[in-house]
């Protein structure tokens, strides 16, 4: 019977004594499915294990019922385009993705023309024959698409592709990756930005510590967001004397000094009621305001807060 | 589909990847500006066996005194087995044979051959293949560049009909594929022991260097030892064997019919070893 689950079965996987990912049992179903997680939590990992360049410590892993150790039917059916942000040396755009082609098995006719077809679909023609070497930082990651795609898999797994892209380049990669799933591929796409994978996922893994730690649909995911104080941290002078004003707004759930105590970490309910509360107390205590940063677009806090709803990972 | 189309058509696939990664390879690391040691190591006997024959010429004064074609038989054989397999041959394979895996590991990119539909043996022989064709032409080309030049002294003695009588009739051509086919076979051997040692060692120079002292001292070792190395093997096979030396522990050299399925044999029983390990390997370029 065909399969069209990528299945991990109880998959462990420790470097010596380093937990990568830890008794992970997951049935990604087709669609669009975010991975999701701080760095370090096991998405690249869980990738890595997906496609046999790991071996799991414990535990099977099949894609459409193809266990990982098979590369020879395993990738036909699998692109994936990996967080390395690294190539062969001296390859132009189209050599890179020509040539790997030839190693399924491609005569040169077949190989260049579904390289064509590839490198068109990321809109990469104009730069196609310049060496990858000269490339921005969004070209290199929609070349390893294209490199990823050109063979027409039916699962792609996309490692952190919008990672480090300008906001034109990641809603153009968005717009790709909907395109691509519209054409029936099965995309698994990891970020460690929630709000990322929100838009682009149908459901959402996440993951904490090697652990998954919540599976499901996103919608689910969005609503505790929404309820979720949101933490701004403000360096300055005299930070315990910030603390006690900011207070005075019933907005502020909580205000504690950061550690260095440089600063003071603050929680709020209404971020823009508290940025303008902060601008009249700035006024009238002359506070000299280092820096004001809104920590939950550090990913960290906001998978404190979610794991933390979830009651625990281990 | 029957069995037997059936293995045919894997086969056939299995072949046009194995030279689509020698192509890769070739393309990548043994041609151009990249390859320039290569080349320039290979040019250095050439080099020195032009740089010989001017001084001889110079130097020599009466062409009578200039050596008949057995003495230059022998000194080719005394050159080659001790500049060529010793040296050119094995720092050639040193440095095209460690880095056709290692490369790819240092610039992060053996990821991408390991994405697609091939099997990793299928991955060692197309690079193998692709270093054993770069070098081995590279190195036939210089061999027979060395014979001709070092033959030369020929036309000075008996005129270019001596020199390509010689060639033709003489036994030239005969040594020449002698020689070729030596250096193929060093090639091979030599090849096979340092890709194997690029991947299983981070820093394979150290391995190599042991692997150097031994074949450079090989001269000395006692008659069973003499026999687990590669230029034992190789100049048994010289159409003229280079003199051992006064200090060498004498030991009967290997018939070619030992020695050419030896050296085959431990080459495939080496390959077979980096196919194993490249099956087992991970993609982890942070611990690299």
């Amino acid at each position: 019977m065909n399969d069209h689950r990528i299945v991990f079965d109880n998959v462990s996987k420790f470097y010596g004594e380093v937990l990568g990912v830890n008794r992970v049992t997951l049935s990604i179903e087709p669609g669009i499915t975010g991975l999701v997680g701080p760095n370090g939590s096991g998405k690249t990992t869980l990738f890595n294990l997906a496609t046999g360049l790991l071996r799991p410590s414990r535990g099977s892993i099949r894609v459409l019922g193809i266990p990982t150790d098979r590369p020879e039917e395993l990738f036909h059916k699998v692109g994936y385009a990996t967080q390395y942000d690294s190539f062969p040396r001296g390859m132009t755009g189209r050599s890179f993705v020509t040539s790997y082609l030839r190693l399924y098995g491609f005569g040169d006719a077949e190989a260049r023309r579904l390289a064509d077809e590839a490198i068109a679909r990321v809109d990469l023609e104009p730069a196609a024959d310049r060496r990858v070497a000269g490339y921005s930082k969004g070209m290199r990651q929609r070349i390893r698409l294209a490199q990823a795609t050109a063979h027409k898999p039916s699962v792609l797994l996309l490692d952190e592709p919008l990672n480090g892209l300008d906001p034109m380049a990641r809603a153009e990669m968005i717009r790709l990756f909907r395109q691509l799933a519209d054409d029936g591929l099965h995309v698994v796409v990891s970020s460690h930005i929630l709000h990322e994978v929100d838009v682009i996922s149908d459901t959402v893994v996440l993951l904490n510590n090697g652990y998954v730690v919540a599976e499901g649909d996103i919608q689910g995911v969005r609503s505790e967001m929404q309820s979720h104080p949101m933490q701004i941290l403000i360096r300055c002078d005299r930070p315990s004397r910030l603390a006690a004003r900011v207070f005075e707004a019933d907005s502020v759930v909580e205000a504690r000094l950061v550690e260095d105590g440089g600063g003071v970490m603050v929680a709020t309910r209404d971020a823009d009621g508290f940025y303008l509360q902060l601008n009249r107390l700035v006024l009238e205590e002359s506070f000299a305001v280092e820096t004001v940063i809104p920590v939950d677009e550090n990913v960290q806090s906001i998978y404190r807060y979610l794991i933390g709803s979830e009651g625990g990972a281990s | 589909m029957s069995d037997a189309a059936t293995g045919a058509t894997v086969r056939s696939l299995r072949l046009r990847q194995t030279l689509a990664v020698a192509r890769l390879e070739i393309g990548r690391n043994l041609l151009g500006l990249r390859a320039l040691g290569i080349y320039i190591l290979a040019a250095l006997p050439i080099g020195l066996v032009l740089l010989y024959f001017w001084g001889r010429m110079t130097f020599s004064g009466d062409p009578g005194n200039l050596p008949a074609a057995g003495e230059l038989a022998r000194e080719f054989g005394t050159v080659f087995g001790n500049l060529f397999s010793r040296s050119v041959i094995f720092f050639i394979c040193l440095l095209v044979f460690t880095r056709l895996f290692r490369s790819e590991i240092q610039e992060r990119s053996l990821h991408y051959s390991f994405l697609a539909p091939i099997r990793r043996d299928v991955l060692v022989v197309g690079k193998f293949l692709a270093g054993f064709v770069a070098v081995g032409t590279v190195l036939s080309l210089a061999t027979v560049a060395c014979f001709l030049i070092h033959f030369l002294p020929l036309t000075a003695a008996s005129g270019s009909g001596g020199y390509v009588a010689f060639m033709l009739r003489g036994g030239g051509i005969a040594q020449i594929a002698g020689y070729v086919g030596v250096t193929l076979l060093g090639v091979l051997g030599y090849g096979a022991v340092f890709l194997a040692a690029g991947l299983f060692f981070r820093n394979p120079i150290l391995p190599a260097l042991a692997i150097f002292g031994w074949e450079l001292g090989n001269f000395l070792l006692p008659p069973l030892l003499k026999r687990i190395s590669v230029i034992h093997y190789l100049q048994a096979l010289q159409p003229v064997p280079p003199p051992e030396g006064m200090l060498a522990l004498l030991a009967d050299p290997p018939s070619p019919w030992l020695a050419i399925p030896g050296l085959l044999a431990v080459s495939f029983a080496l390959l077979v070893l980096a196919a194993w390990r490249l099956r087992h390997m991970e993609i982890a370029y942070g611990e690299e």
